[in-house]
């Protein structure tokens, strides 16, 4: 039951509230701002906020003078890929663990979840000398692997924790009713899980979107996703505090976007559903 | 009632993930420990030969070492309290009656979508830029000497940008933890004269304790790893003063291509994960049979 609350106590939470959601907010309400004025009004003293002349020469530039449109497709395939691959690879694996548990699952949930805490740089030496090896430093599909591997475990855990949501007996109906192994997970248990399999999706996409220890250190000009590519405007000559936020603004407008939607599952998802 | 068969299908779908992941942590982990016993430059092809644990020596006695395991750990710590301490306050007010409450989380949330190396290139130049940024703007106008934030306080403009980053997800997943708080139970506790505060210790954050965990073990396994955000904003300077554990492996292996040496960090970089995990893993173990 909601309880009572007077309209000036509302009044003073809604306040602080929005104060503090907008103070949190700000830099990248900044960014987007800063990506709109011409460089000389970008650094001009003091700044002026919304009173200036709205350009939007910044963006024309920047897609103009770099490959913006290359870097923000490597960021697409390799994000995408990473994690529809990952849903191949994994989709089986927990669909076998939330239905046919044996004594061991909660041991392999618990060690797939301890190969996240392999930290990178522990093995950034090897993968760097055997992608070297194979030539696939600088290409989009190693990345794709790499990605995939990072985050296998957390597809793992979330779709686990949303196929052991399906109830059982379903399960137990469907067989009892003479449907093969395939038949019920094409005609039963995929319905039920779509909504769980397309949460772990966004979610997975964003993460991998914004990976940035893989993607900095083992692409060079040819595959780096966006990440990378914002990371070649850290020594930049002159003027560009502009241009840097129109390059910011395109990097992270379509993941803050479907960030937005995601919200929910976020939570579930990145607590390996601990906290639900 | 798993039959047999079923038994062994589950075998057969859950071995691709396992053994990719057995490979992924295997095959890598026994190669860096071995790079760590040889001398091995990537300057000098064909000279690699076994030196025992010299690297490991050469890198204790680096002070630089010290300096980036301080850091590491102080990175860590300095995140967590952040975001955990301000994760519950946010939380806590974003869970009273508001105006407006779901404009204001998506508001709070944002930070978390944004990727590192802009978040880290935005705060480094428009914000903490000693000339142009708007912290100096502010310093100016109250008549304040600008602050070289990334110059004098490294490490603490690092803690704060990546603070940033994470406040939004402490704050979302603590926020998840309060709405399922029995609002009857606030209530009885209210009606029995409980202040405000003694509440809030006694019920709301025995409630969190789970999520609060769960965030510690989460953010750690990340921060452990901080990486981009101090390659664009110092490059681990001045010195080694922003140089945490991830930074100074990449510094020794991919800019001075010394692989012996790099390998010898990686291995103590997974030794303090692995110690930092025991622990986490163990709580993480018993909140999930809760």
């Amino acid at each position: 039951m909601a309880r009572a609350v007077s309209t000036r106590r509302k009044a003073g939470y809604t306040i602080a509230a929005w104060i503090i959601g907008f103070a949190i907010f700000f830099p990248i309400l900044w960014t987007i701002i800063t990506s709109f004025k011409t460089e000389a009004e970008a650094i001009s003293s003091p700044p002026s906020f919304l009173f200036f002349n709205w350009t939007t020469e910044n963006y024309s530039t920047v897609l103009e003078r770099s490959n913006y449109f290359r870097h923000f497709w490597n960021s697409v395939v390799i994000s995408l890929g990473s994690t529809v691959l990952g849903l191949i690879i994994a989709i089986p694996a927990a669909w076998s663990m939330a239905f046919v548990p044996s004594k061991h699952t909660k041991n392999v949930l618990m060690w797939m979840l301890s190969t996240k805490m392999l930290p990178p740089v522990g093995v950034l030496i090897p993968i760097y000398l055997i992608f070297r090896d194979f030539g696939l430093l600088d290409s989009r599909i190693g990345l794709v692997i790499v990605l995939t591997l990072i985050n296998l475990p957390i597809i793992v855990w979330m779709l686990y924790t949303y196929f052991k949501e399906i109830p059982g007996e379903i399960l137990e109906a469907s067989r009892m009713d003479g449907a093969t192994l395939r038949d019920e997970i094409i005609y039963v248990l995929t319905p039920m899980a779509v909504p769980g399999i397309a949460s772990t999706l966004l979610l997975n996409v964003i993460l991998a979107w914004n990976e940035a220890f893989w993607t900095l250190n083992l692409t060079a000009a040819k595959a780096a996703p966006l990440t990378a590519f914002i990371a070649s405007y850290s020594s930049p000559e002159g003027l560009f505090y502009a241009k840097l936020s129109a390059a910011s603004t395109m990097a992270i407008a379509p993941i803050l976007i479907l960030g937005w939607f995601s919200q929910k599952q976020l939570v579930r998802g990145l607590t390996f559903g601990a906290v639900k | 009632m798993a039959t047999q068969h079923s038994r062994s299908a589950a075998r057969i779908m859950i071995s691709p993930a396992v053994g990719l992941l057995l490979i992924w942590m295997i095959v890598p982990l026994v190669l860096t420990v071995y790079f760590s016993l040889l001398r091995y430059n990537l300057l000098m092809p064909g000279t690699e030969r076994f030196v025992g644990f010299l690297n490991y020596k050469l890198f204790f006695n680096n002070p630089a070492f010290f300096t980036a395991l301080i850091n590491t750990l102080l990175l860590v710590g300095g995140v967590l309290i952040v975001t955990v301490v301000g994760g519950i306050l946010l939380a806590i007010l974003l869970d009273q009656p508001i105006w407006g409450q779901g404009i204001v989380r998506i508001l709070v949330i944002a930070p978390f979508f944004v990727m590192p190396t802009v978040s880290a290139l935005v705060w480094k130049n428009m914000f903490m830029n000693p000339v142009s940024g708007l912290f100096a703007e502010f310093s100016k106008a109250v008549g304040l000497q600008p602050f070289d934030f990334l110059t004098h306080a490294p490490l603490a403009s690092i803690i704060g940008i990546v603070a940033w980053q994470w406040l939004p997800f402490a704050t979302l997943i603590l926020l998840t933890a309060i709405q399922s708080l029995d609002s009857e139970q606030m209530e009885a506790a209210e009606m029995d004269g409980a202040s405000p505060l003694s509440r809030f210790w006694y019920i709301t954050l025995p409630h969190l304790s789970r999520a609060v965990t769960v965030v510690i073990l989460i953010q750690t396994i990340f921060l452990l790893s901080v990486f981009a955000e101090i390659l664009v904003t110092t490059n681990g300077g001045p010195g080694v003063a922003s140089t945490n554990l991830t930074y100074l492996v990449y510094a020794r292996s991919l800019l001075n291509f010394d692989v012996g040496g790099g390998s010898a960090g990686g291995v103590v970089a997974i030794i303090l994960a692995n110690i930092v995990a025991v622990f986490l893993m163990r709580m993480i173990g018993k909140n999930l049979d809760a």
